[in-house]
């Protein structure tokens, strides 16, 4: 009996530890680095789609094949957790020279002093192709902190044979929809009574959509007061837009309640079914739309409607930006200024299905295309602004704490005008002033 | 059997029943997903078994990123991690479980402890520490970060295991002249033995989940787990790429699945090894 309890247990952990020591033992060291005296830039691409992806690897190729002394590695982030890993390897020393991220989540980073002011080192090409309030989603105290390359509007994509069939005025970028023609088209479209809605609003994050589509009609929302400290205002121009959502829903019953609290992509197969005529989406949606679309299915893409301000609305560009810690800044930026040709971001912007902010690059006869609407985005380019709240110190709590929540009752008739404008305000403006003292 | 006795046993069953549909629906959706065209998926009346089933999903996924490579990441940091969790934790539970004083009080009050430190709140230090030691992107960084994140509870579970073995089989054992070592390694270790597999469990499936340590610390493709891989289909505002997701998740649950099949084994095989002193 011993003997056989001698020998069961021992050969086992011998062979766990034996196993255990290998695998620690082979392939498990850590990155040597070059050391052949070239440099080499680390560039963190958030590129996700194949396309996309595609794109950036070549250019990568491309430079490495041209600059010899200048070796770029190509490293793949996701958008997904794209903060707190930056925010580790920066703390850590050990962070990428060259960072792929989107301009509202800069601001921390760039008070925190950890991207390097690049205005200085990039070249006038590149400064003068980008349009300045492009520039302005970038800078922040005056140093400009990444280069912003591309955007994207939100735009209606809507069922084009439900469209035509209801003789609705069809908008274009040179007459767009006003707020309260959208509102009487889509109760024309569909009141719901036969399942069918004129509009589906996916609102499951509803503060940057009603933010960035308020500027349409001269919404603002966050005051910048002389001292340079911000306060929260809900005037009649802020109202417009999530009035209009507001009344689809309780009053019309033209837009569905039950999308209020979905994504974008939540809705497609609604859309597809025939049971909204259309939804506000990303430019980049159509992608999928090409993808999952039943044969058959025509969709076109319309400007979201406009108010007082025309077709402004905010946007947060994906950015390219340096690392302080990077001992290359410069290479980093001349690299930056390739990867940036008007040629690359056609490149970049197709991929990602998206508009670049290069002057150069939207001219280019591949982005006006009438093929999946092209034209109609790149139309809107121009009245692309900053969003209204991406340099607000405190947004992102109030954002969370307040305004979501608020939003989402009023959007779904749990609250009324007054208590909306209550808690963003009154409440709002107690989160900020404590980012503000 | 009374009629009560078999409308009781009847429930019993119908709610197994219940909590298996439950258990199964997600991974039984996430097949039927991975065989779909891009079209069905955007329908809205979804079926379980596609209508037009497709490989393209899972070509595109390996196309697009290196699964295998992945796979074989996580599986190394996933198995080495466990093996050595296992083995630290077992002599360290023993004495826990039967040398109760202060010092074995003060450490199951740290093991629970050490339980509600949340992930931001211990990265940066443990990014800065395995920097110094030039461990950033590089496996045994990672499992040695595994190893610690999965020690404590291990050791929890594994003293719980250790007191449900009686004190009266190692008095004989030490009757029949056994010493302590032989006595844990003979007596206690064979008892322990599901215990041990189930906590190995525990900390294997802890590793091969893990998703933002390796995120954090590993930084080139070839070193990078399946948790991190997955991530990149998903991309802004939570849009994803949903065939080839579910395509590779799918695949990314086949590891564990098998080592979760020849480990069930082995747990019943172990509950009726050793536990009568002939």
């Amino acid at each position: 009996m011993r003997t056989s309890r001698r020998r069961r247990p021992t050969p086992r952990l011998l062979t766990a530890a034996g196993a255990a020591l290998a695998l620690l033992l082979t392939g498990c060291s850590g990155d040597s680095g070059d050391d052949d005296g070239k440099i080499t830039l680390q560039f963190q691409s958030l590129a996700w789609q194949k396309e996309s992806v595609d794109a950036n690897k070549a250019l990568v190729d491309e430079w490495n094949a041209t600059h010899p002394d200048v070796k770029v590695n190509y490293v793949q982030g996701s958008w997904d957790s794209v903060h707190d890993q930056l925010l580790t390897s920066f703390e850590g020393g050990e962070a990428p020279d060259i960072i792929h991220d989107a301009s509202d989540d800069l601001a921390d980073f760039a008070y925190g002093g950890y991207l390097a002011d690049i205005g200085d080192l990039l070249p006038e090409r590149l400064t003068s192709d980008i349009p300045e309030r492009s520039w302005e989603t970038a800078t922040f105290g005056g140093k400009v902190y990444g280069v912003p390359f591309l955007q994207e509007p939100r735009v209606l994509i809507a069922n084009a044979t439900w469209l035509k069939k209801s003789g609705v005025r069809i908008p274009t970028p040179e007459k767009p929809w006003s707020w309260a023609e959208f509102r009487s088209v889509t109760k024309e479209l569909g009141d719901g009574k036969d399942g069918k809605y004129g509009v589906a609003w996916p609102l499951k994050e509803p503060v940057s959509a009603t933010l960035n589509l308020s500027l349409s009609t001269g919404g603002k929302m966050f005051h910048r007061g002389a001292d340079g400290k911000v306060d929260v205002r809900f005037d009649a121009a802020d109202q417009i837009m999530p009035r209009t959502v507001h009344d689809q829903v309780n009053g019309d019953g033209s837009a569905s309640g039950t999308t209020l609290g979905m994504g974008g992509s939540d809705t497609l197969p609604g859309f597809f079914g025939g049971k909204y005529a259309m939804v506000p989406l990303g430019f980049s949606y159509r992608q999928q739309i090409v993808q999952q679309a039943p044969k058959g299915f025509d969709w076109q893409v319309l400007p979201a409607p406009a108010g007082a301000d025309g077709l402004a609305q905010g946007v947060s560009p994906q950015t390219l930006s340096v690392s302080e810690d990077s001992p290359h800044k410069k290479e980093a930026a001349a690299f930056i200024d390739f990867f940036l040709q008007p040629d690359n971001m056609v490149k970049l912007a197709r991929g990602d299905w998206m508009l670049p902010t290069g002057a150069e690059a939207l001219k280019d006869p591949a982005l006006r295309t009438e093929k999946d609407d092209w034209a109609v985005g790149t139309a809107l380019a121009e009245h692309l602004r900053p969003a209204p709240a991406q340099s607000v110190r405190g947004y992102p709590e109030w954002k969370d704490k307040v305004a979501t929540p608020a939003f989402q009752e009023y959007y779904s008739g749990a609250i009324g005008l007054d208590e909306l404008r209550k808690r963003l305000v009154d409440d709002g403006n107690l989160v900020l002033a404590r980012y503000q003292r | 059997m009374t009629r009560t006795k078999k409308s009781t046993r009847a429930a019993q069953y119908a709610a197994l029943a219940a909590y298996l549909v439950f258990l199964a629906f997600p991974f039984l959706w996430l097949i039927s997903t991975a065989f779909k065209p891009a079209r069905e998926l955007g329908s809205l009346h979804p079926t379980w078994i596609p209508e037009d089933p497709t490989l393209d999903n899972f070509r595109q996924a390996f196309d697009e990123q290196p699964l295998l490579r992945a796979a074989g990441n996580s599986l190394i940091a996933a198995l080495s991690a466990s093996l050595i969790a296992v083995v630290i934790a077992t002599p360290m539970a023993y004495v826990m479980a039967r040398h109760r004083n202060r010092v074995s009080k003060a450490a199951t009050g740290w093991v629970v402890i050490s339980q509600a430190f949340p992930f931001v709140l211990i990265i940066i230090p443990l990014f800065l520490i395995l920097k110094n030691l030039h461990l950033i992107n590089s496996l045994l960084g990672l499992i040695m970060v595994y190893v610690v994140w999965s020690l404590p509870f291990a050791l929890w579970m594994l003293v719980g295991y250790v007191r449900a073995v009686p004190a009266e089989l190692e008095e004989a054992a030490a009757v029949d002249g056994a010493s302590k070592v032989r006595t844990f390694v003979s007596v206690v270790a064979p008892l322990l033995a599901p215990g041990i597999v189930a906590t190995a469990m525990f900390a294997f499936i802890t590793a091969w989940n893990e998703f933002f340590f390796a995120l954090v610390l590993l930084k080139t493709p070839e070193k990078q787990t399946l948790p991190v891989i997955l991530n990149r289909f998903i991309g802004t505002e939570g849009v994803a790429d949903l065939g080839p997701l579910a395509a590779a998740a799918f695949l990314a649950t086949i590891p564990s699945l098998v080592i979760f099949a020849i480990i069930q084994k082995r747990i019943t095989g172990g509950m009726l090894a050793g536990a009568v002193k002939a």
